[in-house]
């Protein structure tokens, strides 16, 4: 097995045996999809919501949900936590660059996320007969770009915070009010015009809408796929500017 | 032959110099102490020679490679204890030891490595169920897993209980007898006296004295003080006659002989020669505790 493999398999260990994270990142969004399933009325078709049903739109956000707990909440915390107890460091001594932990990390990190995606879409399909996606490249583009956003976002999280304590904070701080624009609270469909907005330049807002409509069979719109791109470059050029090892 | 050459090493940080023109080499084999107070600049230096760190000036070669160029190279071979070098909570200690040894061309037996620790039983103990002392044979264990030409071990037994430390102190030269060329790093006195074949002393960046602690040691001015009661009275110029002594005290029927060398042997045998007995005799030797304030006391 090469170097960066048994380092990825390692941090997947580490990751499944951190119970809280596991549950946030891979049990939680699924099963709170359940629970919203379960309410009646959200499996009725609704006329606010252009014929579509509560259960349908909660689909990507639960996806949204796994991004950004894994890309802002898990990965910083680890990453700062390995700065901060000098783990990096003691990488740098053997033949193994420290970047290779980083790697690892986010290996672990978008593996994790295929498989709690894979369990979101299942219940949804399995469960509560949503939709598969219509319009699949359209979804793949969609998927691939909006972890790109979120992971950027989350080492640029990891590059800031000076500690481990530090980077789970500034992770919740950023979870919140992302999740909240990309409609966890309530669903963009029914947001004020200009929360919406304010949503479609954000990487979850972007990202959930950029699903929904693969999901509906249309292309996801120029400017949802644009505002994930540049999310993606801009952070991640940043975080490496400004990670320290040390 | 040396493994470690370092010249002229110079490393300014923002607004203090931190090593200023030190010089040194590490032979092969050897136990090699680098001993200053806190703050001396010791870890910058090591820091140096492991590649962490870009000189400003001076040459360093390690193994005959240069750390910033041929540092692929160097870390296969140079194996290192960091000071306060944690792992994750949940790492399992053969988890640590079967990765770590994977990051090398030709590792170690690290299923040895931990019985030689005392470490096997704790193999599937998580790193953050260890004491402090696990945690320090497990720093080391990592630094060997590489089968290392060469280990630098920073400030290895900072925070051990005194039997912690001693049981340390035998892991190290059980390490030299494997054949590696151990740089300890370190600011206590007693661990540098009891390991070290060589010590250099360094103080605000700056080489102070290179030596074998017994060398350093009998640098001191009346580095050895002798006490005893002679059973016949004798004169002082007996003694003060000797290369060896620097002075002679009386205090009512004790003397007190300072001096250095082989000071003891010197007295000893003039006494006989002259048959007197020298009851009560106790010699009382400067340590390298002494010779070190001595050396890095500065004048305010």
């Amino acid at each position: 097995m090469n170097r960066l493999a048994k380092l990825t398999f390692t941090e997947l260990k580490l990751f499944l045996r951190d119970p809280t994270a596991v549950f946030f990142a891979v049990v939680f969004p699924p099963m709170l999809l359940g629970i919203l399933g379960a309410i009646p009325a959200f499996r009725e078709p609704s006329e606010d919501l252009g014929g579509q049903r509560v259960i349908d739109l909660y689909v990507p956000i639960m996806i949204g949900f796994v991004l950004a707990m894994l890309a802002v909440s898990v990965l910083p915390t680890y990453l700062a936590t390995y700065r901060e107890k000098g783990i990096l460091r003691r990488l740098s001594t053997t033949p193994v660059p420290p970047s290779s932990l980083l790697l690892a990390q986010l290996a672990m990190g978008v593996g994790m996320a295929v498989v709690a995606v894979t369990l979101v879409l299942g219940v949804g399909v399995v469960v509560f007969d949503t939709a598969m996606p219509q319009q699949l490249l359209g979804y793949l583009v969609a998927f691939v770009l909006a972890a790109a956003a979120i992971f950027a976002v989350g080492l640029l999280v990891a590059a800031v915070a000076p500690s481990g304590k530090a980077a789970s904070g500034i992770g919740s701080i950023l979870f919140f009010p992302m999740m909240f624009l990309a409609g966890l609270y309530f669903p963009r469909e029914v947001m004020p015009e200009v929360l919406r907005r304010i949503g479609d330049f954000t990487p979850l807002g972007a990202g959930v809408q950029a699903l929904q409509d693969a999901t509906a069979g249309a292309w996801p719109q120029p400017l949802h796929l644009a505002v994930l791109a540049v999310f993606a470059i801009a952070a991640s050029l940043t975080a490496a500017k400004l990670f320290r090892w040390e | 032959m040396s493994v470690i050459e370092v010249e002229h090493l110079h490393k300014r940080y923002r607004d203090h110099v931190a090593v200023h023109d030190l010089s040194f080499t590490v032979e092969r084999g050897e136990i090699f102490g680098i001993l200053g107070p806190n703050g001396a600049g010791k870890t910058t230096t090591v820091e140096i020679v492991e590649g962490l760190r870009t000189p400003d000036g001076g040459t360093v070669r390690v193994l005959g490679l240069d750390p910033r160029r041929d540092g692929a190279e160097l870390r296969q071979r140079v194996g290192v204890q960091l000071q306060e070098s944690q792992l994750p909570e949940r790492l399992k200690i053969r988890e640590a030891m079967e990765l770590y040894s994977s990051f090398y061309d030709r590792p170690a037996d690290w299923h040895q490595l931990l019985e030689d620790l005392g470490l096997a039983d704790k193999r599937n103990a998580k790193f953050g169920k260890l004491s402090g002392g696990q945690k320090q044979r497990l720093s080391i264990a990592l630094a060997l897993v590489g089968n290392p030409e060469i280990a630098v071990l920073d400030e290895l037994t900072t925070g051990l209980d005194p039997q912690a430390r001693r049981d340390t102190w035998e892991l190290i030269e059980q390490i030299r007898d494997r054949g590696v060329t151990v740089v300890l790093v370190t600011h206590f006195m007693e661990e540098a006296e009891r390991l070290a074949d060589r010590v250099a002393v360094i103080d605000a960046g700056r080489l102070v004295a290179i030596d074998s602690p017994a060398g350093l040691v009998s640098r001191l001015d009346s580095g050895q003080r002798i006490r005893f009661r002679p059973t016949t009275p004798l004169e002082d110029r007996i003694l003060t006659e000797l290369p060896e002594v620097h002075s002679v005290q009386r205090s009512g029927s004790q003397m007190l002989v300072t001096g250095s060398g082989d000071l003891l042997q010197a007295v000893t045998s003039v006494l006989a020669r002259h048959h007197i007995v020298a009851a009560d005799l106790r010699m009382e030797q400067a340590n390298l505790d002494d010779a070190f304030m001595a050396l890095t006391t500065h004048e305010e």
